[in-house]
């Protein structure tokens, strides 16, 4: 097979597969500050039974997050050698910031916070959280960064010609603060909260439907609607406004993200659909002058279609637009969740809503889709770039490496990730069936 | 030599490399170790002795990686992707390393735990043979075309020169790991370590008289720089003596002077190592003349500069955690319920 998309496959599959660990430790470790402080606060235990319980959970993940997370920072060096040589000066500063600011704390205090809570005062401990948890979004932050650069470069310079070029930092704040970088940015940790608001809910509606647990359940439950529904709404806020950057940094992206192809006209909104690319027509429900209207609040306004762009300039179109749509479609079902779940509280039958629950223990899977999808519209809607208008994705290749040599290492991470995911569904459940810690509730501690 | 720019990245990348070989050395000693205890038990406090500082640990490489990324994009490029496969084998080392650690203990049943144990002790052995085969590849020099670019193939790798550099590095990480496991451990299965830790001295030795007679016979260029700059010739004495001073501190049951004694070695092994790189950093062989340096490597000026001072900013407080981490989790390992 083609070098260029085994390379692609295998960057995919990984970047994908260590994707599902990294949303759940940074949105995590908001519930467990949120936990602790709780427990610090009222000294109730339960929820000192609770933070003990997620902690051990996020330890979990953060092993796999750790494991898999190394295969990507070495990924750019073995299989995109030339690209790495194109972006080292400016992407490599923000990896190694990464580890310096980031992934030292966050490593560092996660030892107190699994295996320290005998060994340090509760306050202690209750810090290393918060600096865990500060360190999950700041590693984000550089990760992000790089990024968003290769999408939308700024305070570069080229240096160099052909083969030899390369980007060169001109102003370090201009590369962090590039055209997507808060956009983006504040679209991922939303998304990471509500990976890990739908994993709570999942759980503590699991204990609910076997009666075990129930205030564990409830209370974990209760924190969980309140973070999901916070989150699911400022998707739709980052979701807007990632989606006008796009139209006005990537155009091409943008116009594949609703299968736009005439040069420039109004345009509409599909709620479905399928793209045959060849015919360049779109099979399915629009609502028409909607996307227009989105970008600049008028139904009649011109927007760039893929036919603005040479052919060898577009993205796949289809991919871009399926993935988008599931991406959107999922984050209008998360806030009707969120809604329903919050007058169920108020209402005070949630507890008790047994359906509704079977909906939360499956809802964990929605957002992780959103989140995939998300990263599949923003990272195949950049085609045939790697780096936005500079380098493209087929220039960006290792030339020592061969495709046989990369064939052997995809069946070799498909096989370890196999079974890396077989035995992390094994022991989540485990731990999930084995519940959190007894604890007594009516303790002299209570406030 | 002068202290450009150039110089200071050479020694932070290879501060960074020289503390990931110090503290994960260890974790990876310990891992080379595991299958010579019997008990669960045993293994346990094994496990447990690294469990709260090891993934901290391999955090250095990362940090390395991405600082050799941005202050010579050009080595990370064409080592990477040289040593393709090399470095698949090493990430399935630390991904079933990583995995080992943290699933072992999660089950009861003898087969799980049997599966991961040996999981882990293979994996920790792979991961410090395929960094000393790097290391020893790297010293010998690899054949680079005039674009940089790795022109051998993966057997190629495999030269005795770069084995023997793989075999004392497992020595190394043993000695250290047992001498490590020896300051964590106390009654039987510290009497059990104190017996394992004579052999690994004995062991590495061995290899490094190897590896020092193979260096000064076939990779002469290695000792160039000390030959044109005596007074570096103190390093290679400081590493003899915090060699020989490790059974001494042991003799006299010192541990803990004994752990230091092993890290001042490793520092001073690495650093001698980078002195006979300097300037170089891959080393082209046959062709001289497409070595890659620390100048035709380097990001630019502006570039190393900004990182200079991400480092001056963060090496201080990663220092900070670390001894602090250190500090929370010293003396032995007692086994409690969030023990692995």
């Amino acid at each position: 097979m083609d070098l260029e998309i085994l390379s692609r496959i295998q960057f995919g599959f990984t970047i994908g597969f260590h994707y599902l660990f990294p949303v759940l430790s940074i949105g995590l470790g908001l519930f467990l500050v949120i936990m602790e402080g709780a427990y610090l606060k009222t000294k109730n235990q339960m929820y000192h039974s609770m933070t003990r319980f997620w902690v051990k959970i996020f330890a979990l993940i953060f092993a796999l997050g750790v494991a898999t997370g190394i295969v990507m920072e070495f990924q750019f060096g073995t299989n995109w050698g030339t690209y790495s040589r194109f972006v080292g000066d400016v992407f490599g500063s923000a990896l190694a910031a990464e580890g310096i600011f980031a992934f030292f704390l966050e490593s560092g205090f996660l030892a107190i916070l699994v295996f320290g809570w005998d060994k340090v005062k509760p306050t202690t401990h209750f810090i290393s959280t918060i600096l865990v948890a500060f360190g999950a979004h700041f590693s984000a932050i550089w990760i992000v960064v790089a990024n968003s650069w290769q999408q939308t470069p700024a305070g570069h310079h080229i240096v160099g010609t052909g083969e030899n070029a390369r980007a060169e930092i001109v102003d370090f704040w201009q590369v962090v603060f590039n055209p997507s970088f808060l956009d983006r940015i504040s679209h991922v940790y939303m998304g990471a909260w509500q990976a890990a608001a739908f994993f709570v809910l999942s759980v503590s509606a699991f204990y609910l439907l076997k009666n075990k647990h129930k205030d564990f359940a409830r209370g974990s439950m209760k924190i969980g609607i309140v973070i999901a529904l916070i989150a699911s709404i400022l998707q739709l806020v980052t979701g807007h406004s990632s989606a006008n950057m796009v139209a006005e940094h990537q155009p091409a992206k943008l116009a594949a993200m609703e299968a736009h192809y005439p040069e420039s006209a109004p345009a509409g909104l599909y709620l479905f659909g399928w793209v045959d690319e060849g015919e360049e027509k779109v099979t399915g429900i629009e609502i028409p002058g909607l996307l227009s209207f989105l970008i600049s609040w008028d139904p009649a306004e011109p927007v760039t279609g893929l036919n603005a762009f040479e052919p060898e300039d577009r993205p796949p179109v289809n991919l871009v637009f399926q993935s988008y749509h599931i991406m959107v479609a999922i984050g209008m079902l998360l806030i009707l969740l969120a809604l329903i779940a919050a007058f169920k509280w108020k209402t005070g039958s949630l507890f008790e809503s047994r359906w509704f629950l079977y909906v939360m223990v499956f809802s964990v899977v929605l957002p992780q889709i959103a989140n995939q999808m998300g990263w599949f519209t923003a990272e195949v809607g950049r085609q045939p770039w790697i780096v936005y208008g500079l380098l493209r994705t087929k220039d960006g290749l290792s030339a020592s490496v061969g495709s046989g040599q990369v064939l052997l290492s995809l069946i070799m991470f498909t096989l370890i990730y196999i079974l890396l995911f077989a035995l992390f569904i094994f022991l989540l459940n485990e731990k999930i069936k084995g519940g959190p810690e007894k604890y007594e509730l009516k303790e002299g501690h209570m406030a | 030599m002068s202290l450009d720019l150039n110089t200071i990245w050479f020694i932070l990348v290879g501060v960074l490399f020289t503390g990931y070989a110090i503290l994960d050395g260890f974790d990876l000693g310990t891992g080379a170790l595991h299958l010579f205890t019997s008990t669960d038990k045993e293994r346990r406090i094994m496990l447990n002795a690294i469990g709260p500082v090891w993934d901290g640990n391999e955090v250095w490489l990362v940090t390395g990686g991405g600082a050799l990324f941005a202050a010579f994009p050009e080595v990370y490029a064409t080592a990477f992707s040289g040593f393709y496969m090399a470095i698949m084998l090493l990430l399935l080392g630390l991904i079933f390393r990583a995995v080992a650690i943290d699933f072992r203990s999660k089950r009861e049943s003898t087969t799980w735990r049997q599966f991961w144990d040996i999981s882990f002790s293979f994996s920790s052995i792979l991961s410090s043979l395929l960094i000393g085969i790097a290391l020893g590849n790297i010293a010998w020099g690899i054949p680079l075309d005039g674009d940089f670019e790795y022109a051998g193939r993966f057997i190629r790798l495999l030269h005795p020169y770069a084995l023997l550099v793989g075999i004392t590095t497992v020595a190394l990480f043993m000695m250290h790991g047992a001498i490590y496991l020896l300051m964590k451990t106390e009654g039987e299965l510290q009497s059990k370590i104190r017996a394992w830790v004579n052999p690994t001295i004995i062991f590495f030795i061995i290899c490094y008289i190897l590896t020092t007679m193979a260096t000064l016979l076939y990779v002469p260029h290695m000792s160039d720089n000390l030959k044109a700059f005596p007074p570096l010739m103190v390093i290679p004495l400081l590493n003899a003596l915090a060699i020989a001073n490790i059974p001494r501190e042991i003799h006299h049951g010192r541990e803990f002077r004994a752990f230091l004694s092993s890290c001042a070695a490793m520092a001073a092994l690495l650093a001698l190592f980078g002195i006979g790189m300097y300037p170089d950093l891959i080393m082209s062989n046959p062709l001289a003349a497409n070595s890659l340096t620390i100048y035709n490597a380097a990001s630019s000026a502006k570039t190393l500069k900004i990182m200079l001072i991400i480092a001056i900013l963060g090496m201080p407080l990663v220092i900070a955690y670390t001894s602090s981490i250190y500090w929370i989790f010293r003396g032995k390992v007692k086994l409690d319920s969030s023990s692995y």
